[in-house]
């Protein structure tokens, strides 16, 4: 065990503030013991376990919940449930993820990150659980949310190599705008059903179905689903995700996340399902998906990226079986979906074995390794005779299923069942391809000497391979158990499946034979048939990679623009589109409203008041004139006490002592300011000076008209009325507006003393170092 | 700016104006005054010494970087705040105690909204000092 797979060779740190010891280990130094990591496997056993307990209670139909409240005013609660669906895919999730932890402490054994490695994984199979086990439409939103965010780390776990921080970036923002997506469609479906209880939602397809907002819940539902499976056009993000290490790619990327959107259609079918637009997208989606990925897979020469393009063929049929409403239909979906998750897993497993005891992943260089990784070698073949379908395998119940399934589709039997038979032909190859050709024929020239691989490496695939031959041979283990339960949480409705090896000669036995006899011509040609693609592709105009790639470009580019318009870095300017904003904004409303005030009277002034007004009108006056900016900013101090008056003469103290605090503090700061700042003369050309003159007087009449139009309707005092009666007896205090400051509102006051914090934070810093730059 | 009589006055002006802050906030529950007011006027007080005696001075005086001052007044209105939970209220629900209490006299009223006050006082210091400190060194 001294090697690393290709993944970790990159050196881990490149920021230089790590200490020496926790640096990668060099692929020729001894590394540290496998020590406990095992130990990390040992949550998901419990919980397989825990699951596994259910089981008796879900093959009888029931169904069991669990529910807290979390935030009751808005509907939302913790609530979970299990049935047959959410039991099918959280038995998967433990499961797999206890044979992949087990994996990962061989496989990543000595890595400087490892104890961020299993937060990661940990955490993204808890939020995976909570979002299949989720009863809540908000609650199942966090979690799919919790999936992506975690699987983002996951996805850039080497965050030292571009592509991996590029692919993760590239998952993140494809699946959380589809999140986002989501968000909008299960609110709707929320408002449209009364209830977020999905339990309650899905008691009322009909009603959802006949709804005037149908169509958006199903589009933004779908397209949450679409990204995080990755149907075209959003399947590329999945290959590129490979950067991944191994172990993650296995979990992820073939047995959990990706199913994820998978497991939405599944639990939306009874809401969602039977419509015409239903039935048409997930079926050509789902079918262009399956058959692009397969011949696609073919024209990788890297094992794993070859698996991705699998997976994302998987995903397609998924997709295309979900969009029936034939009960073979969905049995197919559902035995399907474990059979995949089962050969995937162990076959992901199996290239990273090979990656890790050869060195590299690449078809050509690798042949003959059977006699050096016998027990690999069992196990790939074994997951990939599943992944071909053939007999006693329970890939081959599932691909007869799918046949069957295929021609029971009332709309399109031909069009879903050529396109079944095509991929799966294609799956035949590919199969061939990666879990065949490496270990017959001659052993070629590998970078590292192959040996087989340590205990914990291989029993992860040996078993998910066994289970596939085991449910194959005796497929009642889980025909009544899982499958029976899962259809009917699709379908809404109790349904009966049987799983059989035998169904007796019938059409779906004849497509199998076509299926292998296609599959063996593309398996003999593939080598022909890639560099065929290999010449396609270089035709494309771009590829899908190619054109996100310009999309955030052209998203950049317009937020540089943007940003040019807005921007401008003259304070004037910016104070003159703020000003020239509130004043149209508000007029326009008063007259819209048809709001404006009407006439009138002057109420009784005594001479203090007059007073107060001579001094302020000369204060605004004087501002509006001066010469320099030091009169300017006295005159203005002139105004605020006027105003700081006023408050006095009507019974607002404290804000009249707030005012002429703020006032003097004022002319403080901007009579400090003010030594370096230009003169007026300089600043403003008489042209601007009479603009700005024109929006004072706007702003300052659009400000009048609205406070006479406030006055003139009554004024709601019960607020006041509240405060007055309750501020001695609740909160022992006289003075009201400080009672109000920091008892009644005082979140409002924390926000704000924050704001003003923060704000001198930032004054801090784009003062601090002003002086040294202009005097270099 | 060097100026014997703003020099002499600022000495005795400032603590009376420090006096009076803390006066002002502690009658703010019930007079008009209160924790932004007097945070304002201790602002005002510290500018005035930084205008007579120099920025560096002003530093000395306060101790502590405002910076800090504003943090810890955060700090201080945020456990205000949380304080409520101690006694299962929801959020800056108000907590009284009144010390000595009995017939006829209702003792010394103390409060996490007081507390809550006082860091509302602290962050106004501490933010406008930092501005005006820094103004003046930098600019």
């Amino acid at each position: 065990m001294s090697g690393l797979s290709a993944e970790l060779e990159q050196p881990a740190d490149m920021e230089g503030d790590e200490a020496p010891s926790r640096t990668a280990p060099r692929p020729d130094t001894p590394r540290p013991g496998v020590g406990f990591g095992w130990l990390a496997a040992l949550p998901p056993v419990l919980l397989a376990l825990a699951f596994a307990a259910c089981l008796p209670a879900v093959s009888n139909g029931e169904t069991i919940r669990v529910a807290y409240d979390w935030v009751p005013s808005l509907g939302v609660s913790l609530s979970f449930l299990i049935d047959g669906l959410s039991l099918t895919f959280a038995l998967l999730i433990t499961g797999i993820g206890a044979l992949v932890a087990l994996y990962s402490s061989v496989y990543l054994a000595g890595h400087a990150h490892l104890g961020r490695f299993w937060l990661y994984l940990l955490s993204f199979m808890l939020a995976m659980l909570g979002l299949v086990l989720a009863d809540n439409l908000i609650t199942l939103f966090v979690f799919w949310e919790l999936t992506t965010l975690t699987s983002y780390l996951l996805i850039g776990f080497d965050h030292a190599a571009a592509k991996a921080r590029r692919s993760a970036l590239q998952a993140l923002l494809l699946t959380g705008a589809g999140g986002l997506a989501l968000l909008a469609g299960l609110i709707l479906m929320g408002l449209a059903a009364g209830s977020f209880e999905l339990s309650e939602i899905i008691a009322q397809g009909d009603a959802i179905r006949a709804h005037a907002l149908y169509l958006p819940i199903l589009i933004l539902v779908l397209l949450g689903a679409f990204t995080k499976s990755a149907q075209v056009p959003f399947h590329f993000w999945l290959p590129n995700a490979m950067a991944a290490p191994t172990p993650v790619s296995a979990y992820l990327h073939s047995a959990t996340m990706v199913k994820a959107g998978i497991y939405l259609l599944a639990r939306m079918h009874p809401v969602l399902s039977g419509s015409e637009a239903w039935i048409w997208t997930l079926t050509i989606f789902g079918a262009v998906t399956a058959v692009l990925a397969s011949v696609l897979a073919l024209r990788q020469t890297d094992l794993k990226q070859a698996l991705a393009y699998t997976t994302l063929m998987a995903l397609g049929t998924l997709t295309m079986f979900l969009g029936a409403e034939a009960t073979v239909a969905v049995a197919a979906a559902v035995t399907f979906l474990i059979v995949h998750s089962l050969y995937k897993a162990a076959l992901f497993l199996v290239v990273g074995i090979i990656d890790h005891q050869t060195g590299t992943r690449d078809v050509a260089k690798l042949r003959g390794l059977a006699g050096a990784l016998p027990i690999t070698a069992l196990a790939a073949a074994a997951a990939a005779l599943s992944m071909a379908g053939f007999p006693p395998f329970l890939g081959f119940i599932g691909k007869e299923l799918k046949y069957e399934g295929a021609l029971a589709i009332a709309s399109e039997p031909l069009f879903v069942a050529s396109a079944a038979v095509l991929a799966n032909a294609l799956m035949v190859a590919v199969a061939g391809i990666v879990a065949l050709r490496p270990f017959i024929g001659t052993p070629g020239e590998t970078p590292k000497l192959p040996r087989e691989a340590p205990a914990r490496l291989w029993i992860g695939p040996l078993l998910l391979a066994g289970l596939g031959l085991t449910f194959g041979m005796a497929p009642g283990l889980i025909a009544g158990g899982l499958v029976q339960p899962a259809v009917t949480a699709v379908l809404g409705r109790p349904e009966t499946v049987k799983l059989a090896l035998w169904h007796g000669l019938n059409l779906p036995l004849l497509l199998s034979l076509v299926t292998f006899a296609l599959g063996l011509a593309f398996y003999l040609f593939h080598q022909q048939l890639r560099r065929l693609l290999i010449g396609l592709e270089a035709r494309l105009p771009a590829s899908a990679d190619q054109v996100w790639d310009g999309l955030l470009r052209g998203l950049k580019a317009l937020a540089a623009l943007q940003t040019e318009l807005l921007q401008s870095g003259v304070m004037r300017r910016y104070l003159f589109i703020i000003f020239a904003t509130v004043a149209l904004s508000v007029g326009a409303t008063l007259v819209l409203a048809e709001a404006l005030p009407g006439p009138f009277a002057l109420p009784e002034l005594e001479i203090k008041h007059w007073a107060v007004v001579a001094m302020v009108t000369a204060g605004a006056f004087m501002t509006a004139i001066a010469a320099n900016r030091l009169t300017a900013v006295c005159a203005l101090g002139v105004v605020g006490v006027g105003i700081a008056l006023l408050f006095v003469m009507f019974g607002a103290p404290d804000v009249a002592i707030t005012q002429m605090l703020v006032e003097t503090l004022v002319v403080v700061l901007v009579a400090v300011a003010m030594l370096r700042l230009p003169g007026l003369e300089q600043a403003a050309s008489r042209a601007g000076r009479r603009l700005d003159a024109l929006l004072a007087i706007a702003v300052g009449g659009v400000v009048t008209a609205t406070l006479l139009a406030i006055v003139e309707g009554p004024i709601n005092r019960s607020v006041t009325a509240y405060f007055e009666e309750t501020s001695v007896p609740e909160a022992f205090g006289r003075n009201i507006v400080n009672v109000i400051l920091v008892d009644f509102r005082a979140l409002d006051t924390f926000g704000e003393i924050a704001v003003v914090a923060v704000a001198a934070i930032g004054a801090y810093a784009l003062l601090r170092g002003a002086k040294r730059e202009r005097r270099p | 700016m060097n100026s014997l009589i703003l020099n002499a006055a600022t000495r005795l002006l400032v603590a009376l104006m420090l006096l009076f802050s803390i006066y002002m906030l502690l009658r703010g529950h019930n007079e008009p005054g209160g924790g932004f007011i007097g945070g304002l006027i201790a602002a005002i007080g510290f500018a005035l010494y930084a205008m007579a005696h120099g920025t560096a001075a002003t530093r000395r005086a306060l101790r502590l970087d405002p910076a800090a001052i504003a943090m810890i007044g955060l700090g201080i209105a945020l456990l205000a705040g949380l304080a409520a939970a101690l006694a299962g209220d929801p959020f800056f629900t108000g907590q009284w105690w009144f010390v000595g209490a009995e017939a006829g006299s209702k003792g010394l009223p103390l409060s996490t909204v007081l507390l809550f006050d006082i860091g509302v006082y602290l962050v106004v210091v501490g933010a406008v000092l930092t501005i005006v400190l820094t103004l003046e060194e930098e600019v």
